[in-house]
Formats: C-alpha cells, sequence, structure tokens
C-alpha cells in the first residue's frame, strides 16, 4: 500500500479506537488486532503525531500501582474520522466505477 | 529476558537519540509489557512479544528523521572551555575541509548510485531508439531500390527491438535496486549515529 495512504488509514483507526472511550497503549493495539496489525512503535509515532495535531491529548493516571498514559479524543480527532468517511465514500465510489465490468460504454 | 534486562538494553542502543525521547519511549514500552503480564502472561513472554531489542531499535530509527539524530549527535555534551573554542575555530580550516569531505563522499556514493541507474534506462532508450530508427532506415533503403541492405537493416532493428525486452526487466530490476539500497543506506547511517559511543 502507498505510505502516505496508509499512514492517514493508521491515524483514523487509532483515533477510532479512543472514540468511544478513553484507551491506553495495549488496549488500542489489541483492539486493533483484528484489522490491521500494529507494531508499539508505530503507535508510538501515531499518538505523537496525533497528539502534536491536537486531535487528542493525553493524561497519565494511576492504574494498579504504576502509571499508564490515557489517550484522549479531541473535537479536531472526532472531525477528522467524520472527514474520513466522507472520503471514502468518494473512494467507494470511484472504486465501483473501476470495477464495473460493463466498462464506460454502456 | 526480563523487563528490566529489556529496558537497560534498549536505553543503551537509543542512548544516540534526545534523553526526553527516550525516557518517554522507555515507559511506553515499559507499559505495555507490564499490561501483558495484568493479562496473565509471564514476564518472559510479555518482553518477546515486543520482538527483539535489536528489531525495536531498527524499527524505531526508522521512524525519526535522520536530521533529528544528527543534530543530537552534533550536540556537545557539556560546555566547552574557552580554550576549546580557540582550538575550535583555529582549527576549523582543518576539521571543516574534512567534514565537507566526508559529506561529500557520502553524496557522491549516493549519487553514483543512480547514476547507474539512469544510465542503464538511457542504454535501454537508444537500443529502442535504434531499434525503431533502424526499421525506418530500412524501409526507406528498400524503397530507394537498395533491398539486400534495407532488409539487412530491418533484421538489426528488429533484434534490438528484442533485446530491448530483457533490456527493460533488467533495468526495472536494477533500479528497484538502487532504491533499497539507497534506503538502506541511510538507515545504516542513522544506525551509527544512534549506537553507544565506546566508552
Amino acid at each position: 500500500m502507498d505510505v502516505q495512504l496508509k499512514r492517514g488509514i493508521l491515524d483514523v483507526c487509532v483515533l477510532a479506537a479512543i472514540k468511544n472511550e478513553d484507551s491506553y497503549g495495549y488496549k488500542i493495539i489489541k483492539d486493533l488486532k483484528p484489522y490491521i496489525e500494529l507494531s508499539e512503535s508505530t503507535l508510538y509515532t501515531i499518538l505523537k503525531r496525533l497528539e502534536a495535531a491536537d486531535m487528542l491529548t493525553v493524561r497519565t493516571a494511576e492504574h494498579g500501582g504504576r502509571l499508564r498514559k490515557y489517550y484522549h479524543i479531541t473535537v479536531e480527532g472526532t472531525e477528522r474520522i467524520e472527514e474520513f468517511k466522507e472520503e471514502w465514500k468518494e473512494v467507494m465510489s470511484i472504486y465501483q466505477f473501476v470495477t464495473k465490468e460493463d466498462g464506460i460504454n454502456d | 529476558m526480563t523487563k528490566k534486562e529489556f529496558l537497560c538494553e534498549l536505553e543503551e542502543a537509543l542512548s544516540g537519540i534526545p534523553k526526553e525521547e527516550r525516557e518517554e519511549r522507555l515507559n511506553f514500552y515499559g507499559e505495555m509489557i507490564d499490561d501483558r503480564i495484568e493479562e496473565g502472561i509471564s514476564e518472559e513472554e510479555a518482553v518477546s512479544d515486543l520482538g527483539t531489542v535489536d528489531e525495536v531499535v531498527w524499527q524505531i530509527i526508522d521512524e525519526i528523521p535522520l536530521t533529528k539524530i544528527a543534530k543530537e549527535k552534533m550536540k556537545p555534551k557539556r560546555k566547552l572551555k574557552a580554550w576549546e573554542i580557540v582550538l575550535l575555530a583555529v582549527g576549523s580550516p582543518l576539521w571543516l575541509s574534512l567534514l565537507i569531505a566526508a559529506f561529500a563522499v557520502i553524496f557522491s556514493l549516493y549519487v553514483s548510485l543512480w547514476a547507474v541507474a539512469v544510465s542503464l534506462w538511457a542504454a535501454f532508450g537508444s537500443v529502442v531508439a535504434s531499434g525503431f530508427g533502424g526499421i525506418i532506415g530500412g524501409g526507406i533503403l528498400v524503397v530507394g531500390g537498395e533491398v539486400p541492405s534495407g532488409i539487412a537493416l530491418i533484421a538489426a532493428a528488429l533484434v534490438c527491438l528484442g533485446l530491448s525486452v530483457f533490456f527493460f526487466f533488467g533495468c526495472k530490476a536494477l533500479t528497484k535496486g538502487s532504491v533499497v539500497l539507497a534506503k538502506k543506506t541511510v538507515l545504516g547511517i542513522k544506525k551509527a549515529f544512534v549506537k553507544k559511543e565506546e566508552a
């Protein structure tokens, strides 16, 4: 897959993983596993990028006697997901055109 | 390998990246291990889940821009003393030119890598061009009455075109190879920067 395309998709995947409730690193990886394989270093880079873009915020909370970082989606992050949905509607209609068996002459 | 051993080795291997970022990454990996253990996975397994230290280091430096690594490396570890600054200034004609030379060597390696690819494609282009040119030239000769030499020229041109097909696949493979090699070179330079300085 194209690198830029993949990067954009991964960003939205991580945002979607924290959309309904705040989540933490390991849970994000686990939740995404059925759909997309994500290494720890990749996730770290994505989280940093999304934080810099104000699409999520980070807070550290105590959990079982140690610290854990939780990621919370911002309004910008939610907007990004909506944007993605709109973009892909377009892509899907193009896909249908491209894969149409009869071609454009009919 | 225990969590502590893993993080120690990782810290050592990442000594070339900025301290703040290094610690943040170590905390991140520590949390990943703890969360796995909490789920009932053994410490040993939780650590090996992340991959070997070497694999993790490669992944990390692959994602950090080279400029950031180089900048961290160039940063002096302590404040320079006055005489050192003087020495640096006085010696600049020497070390500056050496530094430029080093970069020039790396740059020229890079350029020559691409030059090979470019020249191969040029050769491919000329084979194709001579093929078509030969056919046209041969046609003109035949029409002009010089049938045997015209046919010979066309035959040679067809051989050229035939060869160009093989040439094309060769060029493609070589270009792909150079891209991979160029990427590896950059990764290698990065790794050399990040590697722990021998004490």
